[in-house]
C-alpha cells in the first residue's frame, strides 16, 4: 500500500503547474486534497510519473460572491466552505451536502475542485454542481475557458477537462430568496460513500426551471427528467416507473433493482419535503 | 527511473523542529514512524479509511497516510505523543483508562486526536455527536460503546471543573 516512485513537483503560483502540466500531460496527475488520489495511488490504480502538487497555490483558494454567483476556487477545502457564512446564505444546499462528506479529518483536505476533477459518481460536490448549473473554470497555458457543468461529466471519473488544464473554480449561481430544496443519501454508515442520492432544486435561481439530480447510480451523477418533469404537480405512480426505467438504463448490472429501490425512496422523500 | 527522488523537509513536530532528507512518496504517517521513531501514530488501512493515523496538521486533524512528508514542510505536526506531554488528552486517557475503552489498543491513538478534536469544538457533546466524530476511526475489536463512554465521561468531568 505505497505508491508506486514519481517525480514531486511543488508550483508556487499557477502558470509555473500550468507549464508542467503542459510539459508532462498524461504523465503528470495533479495533486488537490489527495484525499482520492492518495488512496488511488496507494493501492497503484493510478501511477503518475510526475505529480504537480498545487496546495501551494493560493490564488486557487477562496470563495467569492458577486451579484448572481458564488466563485469557489479549487483549492477550496471542504472545512472552509462549511465555515463560509457566503456560502450558507448564497448556495446552502453545498454546505448541506458537504455534511455529508466523509469526515472531519477529511474535510479538513479534500477541496471542491478535487473533487469535481475526480467526478467520483457517488460525490456529493458533483451532483451539487449538477443540480445547481454551474460552470466549471478551467485553464491551460494557452487559456480560461467555461464549461457549463452539464457538459462536463464524460463517464466514469472522466471529465471535459484536457490533460493541459486544471480546474481553477468553480462558478455556482446564488439563490432566489424564494428557491427551495431537498437533498437526500442514504449510506451503509456515517461518512461512507453514498449508495445512492437524490437532488431536487427546482427554480434555484427564480427563474421557474426545475433541476433533479440522481447521484451514485451509474458512471456519473445524472439529472432525472421523470423527477423534473414530476415537480410541483401532483406525482403519480407513473412517475417512479419512470424513474426506475432511468435507473435501470444508468446501472445495467444486478445493482440496478436495489438502487432503483433507494432512489425511488429518496426520490418520495424528497419531494414531500417541497410539497 | 533508477534512483528514488529525495526532498529536504522541515517541519515542527510537537514543538521540535526537525529536518530530514525523505524519498518524495514517503506517506506523513511512515516518516512521523520511521524517521522520527514515534510509533504512537499508527498505520492500519493506509488510504484515508480506518483511522488510526489521525494526527493535528497546523491545528487541524487530518488522515497522516494521505499526506506526503513533503507536503507537511513548514507545516506544525502534532502527533499522540505531543498531546500525551503537554497534558491536553490526560483526562481522556484516564477515562480510557478507567472504562477499559480499548482491548488491542491500535486504534486508541487515533480515537483520542479524534476525541480530542471534538472537545476542543463541542463543550458537552451528546453521544450522538461523539458517535458522528468517531465514526470516523474503526475500532476493529468493535469496543466502540466503551469508547463513547469514555469521551463522555472526559467531557463531563471537564465541564465539571469549570
Amino acid at each position: 500500500m505505497k505508491p508506486a516512485r514519481f517525480n514531486y513537483h511543488r508550483p508556487g503560483n499557477l502558470p509555473d503547474a500550468l507549464a508542467l502540466l503542459a510539459e508532462h500531460g498524461g504523465a503528470a496527475r495533479v495533486l488537490a486534497g489527495g484525499q482520492s488520489l492518495m488512496p488511488l495511488m496507494a493501492m497503484r490504480l493510478t501511477r503518475p510519473e510526475e505529480l504537480i502538487d498545487i496546495n501551494r497555490i493560493d490564488e486557487l483558494k477562496g470563495i467569492t460572491a458577486d451579484d448572481t454567483a458564488v466563485t469557489i476556487g479549487a483549492l477550496t477545502r471542504y472545512t472552509e466552505i462549511l465555515r463560509s457564512e457566503v456560502i450558507a446564505a448564497a448556495v446552502p444546499l453545498l454546505a448541506e451536502a458537504i455534511r455529508h462528506v466523509a469526515h472531519h479529518a477529511i474535510r479538513n483536505r479534500g477541496t471542491i475542485g478535487g473533487s469535481l476533477a475526480l467526478a467520483d459518481p457517488s460525490a456529493e460536490t458533483p451532483a451539487v454542481c449538477l443540480a445547481l448549473a454551474a460552470r466549471v473554470i478551467a485553464r491551460s497555458a494557452a487559456g480560461e475557458r467555461e464549461i457549463p457543468i452539464d457538459s462536463f461529466f464524460h463517464g466514469l471519473m472522466a471529465t471535459e477537462l484536457a490533460e493541459d488544464e486544471i480546474l481553477v473554480g468553480v462558478r455556482i449561481p446564488k439563490r432566489a430568496a424564494s428557491a427551495r430544496h431537498a437533498f437526500l443519501e442514504f449510506a451503509r454508515r456515517r461518512g461512507d460513500f453514498a449508495q445512492a442520492g437524490v437532488i431536487l432544486a427546482p427554480g434555484h435561481t427564480g427563474v421557474p426551471e426545475n433541476r433533479a439530480v440522481v447521484f451514485g447510480v451509474g458512471a456519473t451523477a445524472w439529472r432525472s427528467s421523470a423527477l423534473e418533469g414530476a415537480m410541483g404537480r401532483n406525482i403519480a405512480d407513473d412517475v417512479y416507473a419512470a424513474l426506475r426505467l432511468e435507473v435501470a438504463a444508468a446501472v445495467e448490472d444486478e445493482t440496478a433493482d436495489y438502487k432503483a429501490r433507494i432512489v425511488t425512496t429518496l426520490a418520495e422523500r424528497a419531494m414531500a419535503r417541497l410539497a | 527511473m533508477s534512483s528514488e527522488a529525495e526532498i529536504l523537509v522541515r517541519l515542527t513536530v510537537n514543538g521540535a523542529v526537525v529536518a530530514r532528507h525523505v524519498p518524495v512518496r514517503r506517506s506523513l504517517a511512515d516518516f512521523l514512524r520511521h524517521d522520527l521513531g514515534l510509533t504512537g501514530t499508527h498505520v492500519g488501512c493506509e488510504h484515508g479509511v480506518c483511522g488510526a493515523c489521525t494526527i493535528r496538521l497546523d491545528g487541524e486533524i487530518v488522515r497522516s497516510c494521505l499526506l506526503l512528508a513533503a507536503q507537511a514542510d513548514g507545516a506544525a505536526v502534532e502527533t499522540v505523543e505531543g498531546l500525551t506531554e503537554s497534558g491536553e488528552i490526560a483526562a481522556l486517557q484516564q477515562a480510557f483508562l478507567a472504562r477499559n475503552a480499548l482491548q488491542c489498543g491500535f486504534c486508541t491513538p487515533g480515537m483520542l486526536v479524534t476525541a480530542a478534536d471534538l472537545l476542543r469544538t463541542t463543550t458537552t457533546p451528546t453521544r450522538e455527536e461523539i458517535r458522528g466524530a468517531i465514526s470516523a476511526n474503526y475500532c476493529r475489536c468493535t469496543g466502540y460503546h466503551a469508547i463513547v463512554d469514555a469521551i463522555e465521561t472526559a467531557a463531563t468531568s471537564r465541564t465539571g471543573d469549570r
